[in-house]
């Protein structure tokens, strides 16, 4: 019985390309809003890289003599594709499902409430594809990419995007109101935005800190590789943050949508 | 010709943790009728829909639309019902007329076919006007007529009308009426739930009383008036005397005292109270004819729900 219960969250759920009908359906409203929704992925990139670029760099020694708006303008494009998805299945995905009741409108259609979910994450996804392109481009004006191997970032949002969004998603499923998004929002995502080796080498961390950032912050995967992506440093052990993806997003991808299930058909 | 029975639920049963939320009903909607579901608030009226719709699972029975099982057919079911849900829950971000579009994008019907049924709908409830204004400018009935345009856009053989008048003025609701008359002629079932007994009058062919998930009475609303509220109903000012003389006069009939009134309910044929009224001055007497809110009352009492 109990086993039953704990598959019954790993359920494989069945999706068809109906999928893509509400996936359209975010998109539709994103393009309606399309000049303030480039606003943040636009600004935001080009205070951090004066602020703390420009303004703290002047201070900062890094190891290998890496100039410091190099070191954290990856960074900046990883943070992005966090925010950008975490946020769309958190606040935005509550919104939909719980005061505009959309979803509800959407599953008395031919439409399954699996595909819903999984419409949402994608679309979240794109978001993170979306807002880090944005930064991307912006880092890439202000001269900070050292290869061309940066576009393999924009792939690489997606599927961390997938991943943020599927997060997300499993906090919407338990989140009794809007408020407590909180929780998640500043004991998960902030504490992984300052310590996921975004703004200094997670090695100057005490090493505890550094397996926990390793083994529980996405954050800390996706920093590494789009570091390694814009700075040149390609080493076989990207294979195993690239891997840490793969492991995971599926994992939770397939966890929040049957989350969902069960938070929303009684 | 027998009529082809298009809905039919056996032993139909929904539990919600420790809640009979519907308990072991049966019925039959047949194809093209006006079907009515009646009930205090929290009777299982909305849960019977959305388990006719695919949405919720069943705890126990079995449940068949258009000779489909409902558990394992949703995608083929929902194809073919529209629904006019009780909330509202147009999409906020879209104009009236992308509401349509984006919602018949869920059907997979055509972006130029999607259009003309559109437009042709913004036309049928009367909201051609408001096309391209959003849906936070609509006042409450131009909401529903809009929630029924969209329960239209995939042309349902069945139309359900969960409470479709609900806090809409005398207007709004004789124009949502007319519109369901108007697609029950052609040739659309309705399943409808309501708890104004004069919308379920005017609209339903047949209709079923539902209580704490027990449907307690079905049939034509005529023939369920007559049955437990007779012809007419005699109504006059409380008053003891009057109550003793009432009793004695109409032994068979159901006495009801309601706050300062006596109603009084007989199997007898029409006329009898006004042979009464016309020996006797009661205060405030009224004779007036026999309704579904009388039946409704009786049947399901009169203790406030929720």
């Amino acid at each position: 019985m109990k086993t039953r219960r704990i598959t019954s969250y790993f359920a494989i759920p069945k999706l068809s390309h109906r999928v893509w009908h509400v996936w359209r359906r975010d998109q539709d409203v994103f393009m309606k809003t399309y000049k303030v929704n480039f606003i943040p992925p636009l600004v935001e990139p080009v205070l951090y890289l004066l602020g703390l670029g420009l303004g703290l760099g002047g201070f900062v020694q890094l190891p290998e003599g890496l100039r410091y708006d190099v070191f954290i303008a990856p960074a900046l494009v990883a943070v992005s594709m966090m925010y950008a998805s975490f946020f769309e299945c958190t606040y935005a995905s509550f919104v939909r499902m719980y005061y505009q009741k959309t979803f509800d409108a959407i599953i008395a259609t031919p439409v399954s409430l699996e595909e819903v979910i999984a419409g949402e994450i994608l679309w979240g996804a794109t978001k993170s594809l979306i807002n880090s392109s944005i930064v991307l481009g912006v880092i890439l004006l202000f001269g900070l990419i050292r290869t061309p191997f940066f576009l393999a970032i924009v792939p690489l949002s997606f599927l961390a995007g997938l991943l943020f969004s599927s997060v997300a998603m499993c906090f919407t499923a338990i989140t009794p109101n809007i408020d407590s998004f909180n929780y998640p929002a500043f004991l998960f995502i902030t504490p992984m935005f300052i310590l996921s080796g975004t703004f200094f080498p997670i090695t100057t961390l005490p090493i505890e800190a550094q397996t926990i950032a390793n083994i529980v912050f996405p954050l800390t995967h996706a920093v590494t590789l789009t570091r390694a992506l814009t700075t040149g440093g390609l080493s076989p052990t990207l294979l195993l943050n690239l891997a840490w993806f793969l492991v995971t997003t599926p994992f939770f991808f397939i966890l929040s949508i049957n989350m969902m299930k069960k938070r929303l058909i009684k | 010709m027998q009529p082809e029975v298009l809905i039919e639920a056996k032993g139909l049963t929904k539990k919600f943790g420790g809640v009979m939320a519907v308990d072991n009903i049966n019925f039959e909607v047949l194809k093209g009728e006006v079907f009515g579901f009646l009930g205090p608030n929290g009777a299982g009226k909305t849960t019977t829909m959305k388990m006719v719709n695919c949405v919720l699972p069943l705890t126990a029975g079995a449940l068949s639309v258009a000779g489909m099982d409902v558990t394992g057919h949703a995608r083929e079911i929902k194809k073919m019902i529209g629904v006019a849900p009780q909330e509202d829950n147009l999409d906020p971000d879209f104009t009236v007329f992308h509401n349509l579009i984006v919602y018949a994008r869920y059907f997979e019907i055509p972006r130029a076919e999607a259009q003309k049924r559109a437009d042709e709908l913004l036309k049928f409830v009367q909201l051609d006007e408001k096309r391209d204004v959003l849906i936070d400018q609509l006042s409450a009935g131009m909401k529903r007529r809009l929630i029924l345009a969209r329960a239209l856009i995939n042309e349902p053989q069945i139309l359900i009308l969960d409470e479709p008048t609900t806090g809409l003025d005398p207007q709004a609701r004789h124009l949502i009426w007319d519109k369901a008359r108007s697609l029950q002629r052609q040739g659309v079932t309705i399943v409808l739930t309501t708890h104004y007994m004069e919308e379920a009058a005017q609209l339903c062919d047949r209709i079923l009383i539902m209580d704490n998930g027990k449907i307690i009475e079905e049939g034509k609303p005529a023939d369920l008036i007559k049955q437990h509220a007779g012809e007419e109903v005699l109504e006059v000012a409380y008053d003891e005397e009057v109550l003793k003389f009432l009793k004695e006069a109409f032994p068979d009939a159901r006495l009801d005292v309601v706050s300062d009134r006596i109603q009084v309910f007989t199997n007898q044929p029409k006329g009898v109270f006004t042979q009464i009224l016309r020996k006797f001055d009661f205060k405030a007497a009224m004779i007036r004819d026999a309704n579904l809110e009388d039946v409704f009352l009786k049947l399901t009492g009169r203790r406030l729900r929720e």
